[in-house]
């Protein structure tokens, strides 16, 4: 789950991190009001899950409370990257002496932590990175060790920050590790660290996040995005299904992440004969299959009113074909005249699949129609949808 | 012989007094595994039944590994005790721990993993994964052993489920064994552990090496084929289709920017030499292609 900026800071604020005064503000008058209370310059940022803000012209400093207004006014509903900035954060400005760059990410291939620090932060960072490598430094940090003192002295040094920095900034890394480890995140980034004149050291920017498999262990739920609960996806979540809404017309329900990626897969290179017919989701419903979860997933996948087609693809391993298949026919008894709205393609393979196609072939339902191999079940998921 | 597994392995299972520890256990014993102990903190000393079998329950893992001789793990606990449980296997030099559970956080694994990797004496595979399984051998996890036979392909996935349709579609031809690394971003044995694994493994003629969307470890995979493997390869790559930023169902199945695509995996292996199939069907037609074209020149 990745937080936005104000969110970041709130969690950087109780782990002890420097971050400038302010709040989030969704309207122009709350953002004016935020400025009055601050009593300083502010910087009305927009708030998006999304990086380049400030080449955007999503960043905008305001001196005073009717300029901060404005400022909010022009970035509240701004398009940056295809995302749309629902809230600005409105914060005290602070006049950055120098901007560095501290991250810690999970290193999937390596299979650890990894630290990266450089001297030369601010908005061109990518830049850095590419033309000059040895000023960002990598290292790897041991996940039961940590971060301590030691080893963010280590980190300063090695990115050659200004010595009477360096015992500041490595205040701010520990602390910035314990965000990491104790919200269980999987990102954290900050982007200008700045070092004022006065030698504070403070987060200006913060990217975050989190380890949704982690959710048991912390209150993280208050986190989550309100965009994101909208809609079908949020209809299927509190239907625990697995669910990613797609754009194309033939609805995809299986069991198994691999096998409905797949899936998804097959009915694209299928639907290139038919004009460019593309799967409308993903929606795993993984091993059991009994009947609710079945009519709960074809419920969710009919919908979607540009689905035109339905494809069930199940491979059969523990839970037999046959117990799937009686699970289907009872998913379309419960969902009556709902299920006859658009055409379901059922493909069955693997344990007792004669069985479950037989099953299938008795309940005569008018709209089902089964195929044996997943291929085959695409294409003709894919004809129906053109049809 | 087989990778990993063998009818020799001895497999304890960590969290068998639990419903799904319990319905997999009865599976392993029935696919012909020599499950020899059950271990759940506070229950030791109980036993448990399964058909004529009766295995015992221990409270700590080095317990059961001192009294029965376990030599594999296979984990079953709920998420929030996935770290000690496998802790646990590691600390008693298990020499293989196959993690199960979906769910854990990502934390705990790259800690388990450091441990196991400072001990030096476990394997460890997962989390988030089916397991492994030697046909008419030995099954460590919950992969169906009905939809298989023995015979010389060995074969490598994150996921569960194309493993098991790749297993069904070339049942008549048979596995040395099948390996599911998992579908979380951080795994213990990777592609190139089970690649490394069956070019070594005489009873291995070919490998089906199954991926998808989601860091670079098929691209690394690719290079380290390039270099070491000898034998036949063929490939599959799930979600292409998938938007760039969404979890496709397993944890670690996400396009970051332009990185972790199926069309860049696809173009590794291809690169390498290996045939990729454009469906599971034709991945395993690739395959058969392959082993007749073996045949014939023998
Ligand atoms: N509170 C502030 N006071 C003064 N200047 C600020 C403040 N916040 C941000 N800035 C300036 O604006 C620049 C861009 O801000 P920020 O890094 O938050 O957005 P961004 O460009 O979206 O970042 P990224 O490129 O990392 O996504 C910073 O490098 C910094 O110079
Ligand atoms: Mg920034």
């Amino acid at each position: 789950m990745d937080l936005y900026e104000y969110q970041a800071k709130e969690l950087f604020a109780r782990h002890g991190v420097p971050v400038p005064r302010g709040r989030v503000a969704s309207t122009p008058e709350e953002a004016r009001s935020i400025a009055e209370e601050l009593r300083a310059p502010v910087v009305v940022k927009a708030q998006v899950k999304t990086g380049g803000r400030g080449k955007a012209g999503g960043i905008r400093p305001a001196p005073g409370p009717s300029s901060t207004e404005a400022e909010a006014r022009h970035v509240i509903g701004m398009d940056i990257k295809r995302h749309i900035a629902r809230t600005v954060l409105v914060e005290q400005a602070t006049v950055p002496f120098e901007e560095y760059y501290a991250a810690y990410l999970v290193d999937r291939a390596d299979r650890t932590f990894l630290a990266m620090v450089s001297a030369r932060g601010g908005m061109d960072i990518e830049e850095v990175a590419a033309t000059d490598p040895g000023a960002l430094v990598r290292m790897p940090i041991d996940p039961v060790r940590g971060v301590d003192r030691e080893i963010a002295l280590e980190l300063a040094a090695r990115a050659a920050l200004p010595e009477d920095v360096r015992e500041a900034v490595a205040g701010v890394l520990v602390r910035l590790w314990q965000v990491m480890v104790e919200e269980d995140a999987l990102l954290v980034e900050v982007n200008p660290l700045a070092c004022t004149a006065d030698g504070r050291v403070l987060a200006l920017d913060g990217k975050v996040t989190l380890d949704a498999g982690a959710g048991f262990r912390h209150d993280h739920e208050a986190l989550a995005d309100p965009a994101e609960g909208e809609g079908l996806e949020a209809v299927a979540r509190a239907r625990k299904l697995n669910y990613v809404k797609l754009d194309g017309e033939v609805g995809v329900i299986g069991n198994g992440a691999g096998l409905v990626m797949s899936t998804l897969d097959v009915v694209a290179y299928a639907g290139r004969g038919f004009g460019g017919v593309r799967p409308a989701n993903f929606l795993d419903i993984g091993g059991g299959a009994s009947a609710q979860v079945m009519a709960d997933a074809l419920d969710t996948v009919l919908a979607d009113p540009g689905v035109r087609s339905v494809l069930v693809n199940v491979f059969g391993g523990i839970t037999a074909c046959d117990a799937v298949a009686d699970g289907v026919v009872a998913a379309l008894r419960m969902l009556g005249e709902r299920g006859l709205s658009r055409p379901v393609v059922v493909r069955l393979d693997g344990n007792n699949a004669e069985a479950g196609r037989a099953i299938l072939a008795a309940a005569r339902h008018p709209r089902v129609r089964v195929v044996t191999t997943m291929d085959d079940a695409a294409e003709l998921a894919a004809r129906l949808a053109a049809a | 012989m087989a990778v990993f597994l063998t009818k020799d392995s001895k497999v304890l299972v960590q969290g068998m007094t639990g419903a799904e520890g319990a319905r997999h256990t009865a599976r392993m014993l029935a696919a012909g595994t020599d499950v020899v102990a059950g271990v759940t903190p506070g229950k030791g000393g109980r036993t448990v039944d399964f058909g004529e079998r009766r295995l015992p329950v221990f409270d700590s893992v080095a317990a059961a590994v001192t009294q029965t001789g376990a030599d594999v793990s296979v984990v079953f606990v709920p998420p929030r005790f996935a770290r000690a449980a496998v802790e646990e296997a590691v600390d008693a030099a298990v020499g293989l721990c196959v993690v199960i559970t979906e769910g854990v956080p990502v934390h705990d694994t790259l800690r388990f993993w450091a441990r196991a990797q400072a001990a030096g004496t476990t394997r460890l595979i997962g989390p988030n994964c089916p397991g492994l399984i030697s046909p008419g051998q030995s099954s460590a996890g919950i992969i169906p052993a009905d939809i298989t036979s023995a015979g010389p392909i060995g074969l490598v996935s994150k996921s569960g489920t194309l493993t098991y349709q790749l297993m069904y579609e070339l049942r008549d031809v048979g596995f040395s064994t099948a390996v599911g690394i998992g579908g979380d971003p951080v795994i213990g044995t990777t592609h190139i552990d089970a690649l490394e694994a069956f070019q070594n493994d005489p009873d291995t003629e070919a490998i089906v090496m199954i991926g998808e969307i989601g860091g670079d470890a098929e691209e690394r995979a690719a290079a380290y084929i390039d270099k070491h493997v000898t034998k036949p390869v063929v490939g599959y790559v799930a979600g292409f289709t998938a938007p760039e930023g969404r979890t496709m169902g397993h944890a670690g199945a996400i396009v970051s920017g332009s990185t972790g695509t199926a069309r860049a995996k696809k173009d590794a292996l291809e690169k390498a030499g290996v045939r990729v199939g454009q469906t599971p069907s034709e991945t395993a037609r690739l395959m058969r292609e392959l082993l007749a074209g073996r045949a014939g020149t023998v």
